[in-house]
């Protein structure tokens, strides 16, 4: 079983939904990252999501955009996220940890070697934003390294197209609630407990939903319904407001999350 | 499947040429891009569209554009040439189109698409604004909404096309992300178009982006290469012995070299922006690139060894761009079309020389290509043929020239 599989269904047994919780590898710095994972872990996370900066991030909003910035401009280089991936791994063995980018950091010096090394380091998966089912060879070394390629549905994914998206998919389903960038707008709660049920009706895989969450209210909303919730934006800007001194709110924010996921459980 | 031995006939079913191309994108944007190109296939084999197509490109563009013989020119590089060298040097005039450069042939093409879809608004990137002006005209002629996303770096040095832009009636929305230039403006338009993929058209200014933007660019431009090669032979009685075009994304090369592929005695050059040198900074992607992944398409991208991209830089706005279309890519890999450099200064040198022999401003774009085809000339006999795109004239241009040889305007 892998590390994804076995957190769903760790929290598939607790009866609740799964914490998804993404911040930038290398923000603010290389060196204070894995401080801030580990906070997401003591708040309660169960699946980290570790984007990989890019110079061109362009299905990113302002949030993740700067974040980006600011984990270049201190000088991140692929060697180090994957340093960041090591030593996370080596404190936390059973923590699911998927690496979230775009293609060109992500088949680079090639698919295969990337893959590999991605693997090496302890990564469980990947989420490539550019790469969709139509180009998905490109990204066949990872899946024959074992690690999970997570696709993403999105509101624009018709019923027509929705097999070829779960073709291939492994991990999890990532439904993007929102047609448009990181951290911007909510979706309408209905509208997620729609495409939600089209997704369930369509794989075992566990869905996970996300863009646009930022309060524990929204993220018990959607945990009733999806067997995950991603929040990322949110945390970026803790980040990128405390800095070095992140942790701790980061930790305090994540405590607030986990707690609603876990109440939402009863009245499921 | 009925294979015959043609270079015309790419890219495959996936948008593929060769390792090149393909539909690299969000899957919000998937479903809208397999919608263009079922859209473009129905519009190629409608009647009505090619005709309304071929009536605006005459009536409102201004086409056909002259085919002009550079006798000045010609003769002034013979002068310097060994004795009986110096090629003929002739010019596809696509500067004399509406708007100014060859970007309006596209755009025609691409609102009438838009209008198919049954789209509402339009929005574009632009770096050195002819893309943009070109947009923000069509837009005014069928009377659509238009955001043009341009870098704030491109909007300081090419205010004369962000007037015309507001004159429009487009918004003009500066990009400060980034080094603020035409890769910056083409991911916001990205994620503009993500967010607003119900109701709004990406036109995309140049053969590149996910197919099937760059087969329906180059489709759209061809006609300088189809007018260009039926004037030639009308004029000389034969073809052209050599082709030259500038590239930034490379839809004017394209445009002019597809109709000629299969011409196997008609040599191509394209000529990249070398920026301040190919050792310093510039924006020649295949002369200093690596294959990659950026804006839609595998294509070679001016990078580092994690995937970065890295800053490109010329002194032509419509040059300055990290990458290159992915059909360029793939004719240079299987040796179809030579691909060389010029420097800032070598392009304004050959942009003085045109306005000095012909009484023709070209913009910097072109520029690149004349400094090429003045090294080519001195080379070649004088009975051979030189072609070269004049893509865009140089009135937007001329603030910048005269800043970088000292004139106060």
């Amino acid at each position: 079983m892998t590390r994804l599989t076995a957190a769903f269904a760790g929290t598939r047994a607790e009866g609740r939904a799964a914490l998804v919780t993404f911040v930038t590898a290398g923000d603010p710095t290389p060196a204070a990252t894995n401080a801030v994972l580990d906070a997401l872990v003591e708040g309660g996370a169960d699946v980290i999501e570790l984007g990989m900066p890019f110079t061109d991030p362009m299905a990113d909003g302002p949030a993740i955009q700067a974040a980006n910035l600011r984990s270049l401009g201190a000088g991140t280089r692929t060697a180090d996220v994957l340093a960041i991936v090591r030593a996370f791994r080596a404190k936390h063995p059973d923590v699911p940890l998927v690496l979230m980018g775009y293609a060109n950091t992500m088949t680079r010096p090639d698919p295969a070697r990337f893959a590999a090394m991605a693997d090496e380091a302890g990564a469980d998966g990947i989420i490539c934003v550019d790469i969709p089912p139509e180009e998905a060879d490109t990204l066949a070394p990872f899946a024959a390294h074992g690690l999970d390629v997570i696709r993403l549905a999105t509101p624009t994914t018709d019923a027509r197209r929705l097999p070829a998206v779960l073709n291939g998919a492994s991990g999890f389903v990532y439904y993007v609630s929102v047609a448009g960038i990181t951290g911007l707008q909510q979706a309408a709660q209905a509208s997620i407990d729609t495409a939600v049920a089209q997704l369930k009706a369509a794989t075992d895989l566990p869905i996970v939903v996300g863009f646009g969450v930022r309060t524990p209210e929204q993220a018990a909303a959607i945990g009733r319904v999806a067997d995950g919730v991603v929040v990322g934006s949110a945390i970026v800007d803790l980040v990128g407001q405390h800095g070095a001194a992140a942790p701790e709110p980061v930790r305090t924010y994540i405590l607030s999350l986990s707690a609603a996921l876990a109440a939402a459980k009863e009245v499921a | 499947m009925n294979v015959t031995n043609t270079l015309r006939a790419q890219p495959d079913d996936r948008g593929h040429f060769g390792q090149f191309g393909g539909r690299f994108v969000a899957e919000t944007l998937m479903p809208l891009v397999l919608d263009l190109e079922r859209e473009y296939r129905a519009a190629q084999a409608d009647p009505a569209f090619q005709a309304q197509f071929d009536d605006l490109l005459e009536h409102y563009v201004g086409r056909p554009s002259p085919l002009y013989y550079a006798e000045r020119l010609t003769d002034a590089l013979r002068e310097s040439a060994p004795e009986g060298m110096g090629a003929e040097i002739w010019f596809k005039r696509d500067e004399l189109n509406h708007t100014g450069a060859h970007k309006i042939n596209n755009c025609i093409g691409q609102i009438l698409l838009a209008m198919r879809m049954g789209k509402t608004r339009i929005i574009a990137e632009t770096g050195a604004g002819q893309h943009g002006v070109a947009t923000a005209t069509v837009c005014a002629r069928f009377g659509l909404p238009c955001v043009i996303y341009m870098g704030a770096t491109d909007v300081a040095r090419q205010q004369p096309n962000v007037f015309r832009m507001k004159l429009l009636g487009a918004e003009v929305v500066p990009v400060t992300s980034g080094a603020a230039t035409l890769k910056d403006a083409m991911n916001e338009g990205l994620r503009d178009w993500v967010a607003n993929v119900h109701d709004t058209f990406y036109i995309i200014g140049t053969a590149a982006g996910p197919h099937p933007y760059p087969e329906l660019v180059r489709d759209f431009q061809s006609v300088i290469g189809k007018e260009a090669r039926a004037q030639m032979l009308a004029r000389t009685g034969k073809l052209p012995d050599l082709l030259v075009a500038a590239i930034g994304g490379g839809s004017n090369a394209i445009g002019l070299f597809h109709p000629f592929l299969d011409d196997a005695d008609v040599a191509m050059l394209g000529v990249e922006a070398a920026g301040e040198g190919l050792d310093k900074r510039h924006a020649a992607s295949l002369a200093g690139g690596e294959p990659g992944i950026l804006h839609g398409n595998r294509t070679y991208l001016l990078q580092d060894g994690d995937g970065q991209i890295t800053e490109a830089h010329s002194i032509s706005a419509g040059l300055d761009y990290p990458g290159i279309g992915p059909e360029h890519a793939w004719l240079r890999d299987i040796g179809r079309v030579e691909y060389t450099s010029v420097t800032d200064t070598e392009a304004l040198d050959a942009f003085q020389l045109l306005c000095r022999t012909e009484g023709i401003i070209p913009a910097l774009e072109p520029s690149h290509a004349i400094a090429a085809v003045a090294k080519a000339a001195r080379d070649m006999p004088r009975n051979k043929v030189i072609l070269a795109n004049l893509c865009g004239r140089g009135d937007k241009d001329i603030f910048t020239v005269a800043d970088a040889l000292g004139f106060e305007l």
